[in-house]
């Protein structure tokens, strides 16, 4: 069981992914957008990632890479030991059976026209899951047990759900095909409070009971990522600046920008806030049209040095597992 | 401190096809010179409605059926919506800063129409004083090259800049209150800090009062003096902030405070849900609205309608028949 905890499910090397900016009659490329400039980073079997950063950063473009819903410009995407960046699409297909992605908006992301255990299923039918009508519509309704819906709401349509709901379908949809990493973007930002727990407990005692189930949790609230996630990566303009055990980071942050979204989260505690250092960044997140040299997130930076607009820091081990981008640490 | 503004018992309504929703079910509430309060909600609770009934923004379906506010000795329920008398108070005395800045402001004229427009009609000022203020003003609320930026429109700033020109029109008549509606939710967290810090800074320079109308108990437990809980059109509990935060009552606050994971807990807690889901406004029973929900509940609950608010302690209210 121990060697399977260490192993690695997936592996990111040097990606990177590049929009380009056409324009004219005959669309002629101008410039690119580096939305992901070059991340590495490994995820073990059973192990939740988190991903933060601001709008912008590239996060969701990494979920979308790993699933191949974009061409990555370059770099490898090794998963469960096949290296896919560049597969044609039909043994894509294949793969894309055991990985899954849950949405952030639970309104959109579901077909109004078809009934919830259709939504459900239909992972099933495209990969020719179930053998069976009936061995199909065991699944769908083991299905709606498991993330703690009524099998009797089968035959009802997304509106008829609220808002936590609608999102257990989309759970659901992602567990059909029995995926090992499921790919979560943004899955409660959309959700009232009181229900945003209500789907962090249920991805957490899903990964509980199916063992071997792999998160990358993608979202830009820190208190939520820290609490879901083994570790979390720290995302700025594309690039990953710092990635550390999620227990750490809260008391050990080492990269500015770590430190500055940290001070920026507001703790829910009147007494701790009184004490607490804020670090207010002045200005705006540049372009990825047109990153700043060096350091991206240079500008901005209160510990900023000449040198820091020179050299692209990096991502360096600084000791168990703790990786930071930045020359100053 | 006096009381600058005074809301009692304020009751709003919309005649939906499915029936009458109370949105704000008669909430008092008051606001002293120079304090910032917080009201705090999930969506749907009638917070944002209950400010707009303030400001006397409520259209049809929508109706305000009953309660008094009273600033600065008057009723502003008593003016016409449209008269003079409201509109010298909204905007210049009462402003307001909505929560979708590409929404609130018009995308087919230029900040400089949008900002002066104010300054002309509450002010009285000529066009080119009214502009020059506008440049002063934004430059106040951080806008890097004012002079230049004035002309454009509102799609060539950013988010985060979008709702620094709201703060600039909201404060630039010098209001006493300034009511931020979720001034935060549509940017990012550092960018959030950011507007926060000065919204704060800017109150605090023109000794004004600000309402911080939100979701996000951090933020109220960073900047407010006192909060009000609103759940179903209700205030269920009001306090300071240390009352609220140190010694919450209500159920429904503890619950709130037991289900959002926080930044420097030990990892592994587990969150404590509210089970259930917000109620629907239509057709209430009289009863608690969070009854369903409650995980403290005893038999007089589901007997006695939705009790008023109870005096506990200094500034501490409930509105809750168990705990006490």
């Amino acid at each position: 069981m121990d060697l399977q905890r260490d192993e690695v499910i997936l592996d990111i090397k040097d990606l990177k992914m590049y929009f380009p900016v056409t324009r004219g009659l005959l669309r002629r490329k101008v410039a690119d957008v580096k939305a992901v400039d070059g991340v590495t980073f490994t995820l073990k079997r059973g192990e939740t990632l988190g991903l933060v950063g601001e709008t912008g950063c590239g996060k969701t473009t990494i979920g979308r890479c790993i699933l191949r819903l974009y061409q990555p410009t370059a770099g490898q995407i090794w998963f469960e030991g096949d290296e896919i960046s560049s597969l044609p699409e039909k043994t894509m297909k294949h793969i894309r059976c055991n990985m899954a992605l849950i949405f952030q908006d639970p309104y959109s992301s579901l077909d109004p026209r078809q009934s919830a255990g259709s939504i459900v299923g239909e992972p099933l039918k495209i990969h020719h899951w179930a053998g069976s009508r009936s061995e199909y519509n065991d699944r769908v309704e083991q299905l709606f047990r498991l993330v703690g819906l009524d099998p009797s709401m089968m035959d009802r349509f997304p509106h008829e759900f609220s808002g936590g709901q609608r999102q257990r379908i989309g759970v659901a949809r992602a567990l059909a095909c029995e995926p090992s990493l499921i790919v979560c973007d943004e899955p409660i930002s959309a959700l009232d409070v009181s229900i945003q727990a209500q789907i962090i407990n249920l991805l957490e005692e899903l990964q509980a009971g199916l063992k071997g189930l792999t998160y990358l949790f993608i979202a830009h609230d820190l208190s939520v990522v820290r609490h879901i996630s083994d570790r979390v990566a720290v995302m700025y303009l594309g690039r990953i600046v710092e990635i550390t055990q999620s227990q750490t980071l809260y008391e050990n942050p080492l990269h500015p920008y770590t430190m500055a979204l940290l001070s920026a989260v507001p703790i829910a505690d009147p007494f701790v806030e009184k004490r607490r250092e804020r670090i207010i960044l002045k200005g705006e997140v540049p372009s990825p049209l047109n990153p700043p040299p060096g350091c991206s997130f240079h500008p901005r930076c209160p510990q900023a040095i000449p040198e820091c607009s020179q050299v692209v820091p990096p991502l360096r081990d600084v000791g168990s597992g703790h990786q930071v981008a930045c020359i100053r640490v | 401190m006096p009381e600058l503004l005074m809301v009692n018992n304020l009751k709003t309504q919309f005649n939906t096809e499915g029936g009458v929703v109370k949105a704000v079910d008669g909430i008092s509430y008051h606001i002293d010179e120079q304090e910032i309060i917080g009201l705090v909600g999930e969506s749907g609770c009638g917070k944002s409605v209950s400010q707009l009934s303030v400001m006397q923004l409520i259209f049809p379906p929508g109706k305000i059926v009953g309660g008094e506010v009273i600033f600065e000795g008057r009723d502003l329920l008593k003016f016409e919506a449209h008269g003079p008398e409201m509109r010298s108070v909204r905007g210049a005395k009462i402003a307001m800063i909505f929560q979708e800045p590409m929404t609130s402001l018009n995308p087919v004229l230029t900040i400089n129409q949008q900002l002066t427009e104010m300054l002309e009609l509450h002010l009285g000022m000529s066009r080119q004083d009214a502009r020059e203020r506008a440049i002063e003003l934004l430059g106040m609320v951080g806008i890097p090259d004012a002079r230049s930026r004035i002309d454009d429109y509102p799609h060539q700033f950013s988010g985060g800049m979008r709702q620094r020109v709201m703060i600039a029109m909201a404060l630039s008549c010098n209001p006493r209150i300034l009511i931020a509606d979720e001034p935060t939710t549509a940017v990012d967290v550092t960018t959030q800090a950011e507007l926060l810090e000065l919204m704060k800074d800017m109150v605090e320079q023109s000794s004004a009062s600000l309402i911080i109308v939100t979701h996000n108990l951090g933020v109220v437990a960073r900047y407010a003096q006192r909060i009000y809980i609103m759940y179903a059109g209700r205030i269920v509990e009001a306090g300071t902030t240390e009352d609220i935060f140190g010694d919450p009552r209500h159920p429904y606050t503890i619950g709130l405070l037991q289900c959002i994971p926080r930044l420097d807990e030990e990892k592994g807690r587990k969150l404590v849900p509210i089970e259930g889901l917000p109620p629907n406004l239509i057709n209430m029973p009289p009863t608690c609205a969070f009854l369903p929900r409650c995980s403290d509940k005893s038999e007089r609950c589901s007997q006695e309608p939705w009790p008023p608010l109870k005096h506990l302690q200094g500034q501490h209210y409930i509105a809750c028949h168990n705990s006490y």
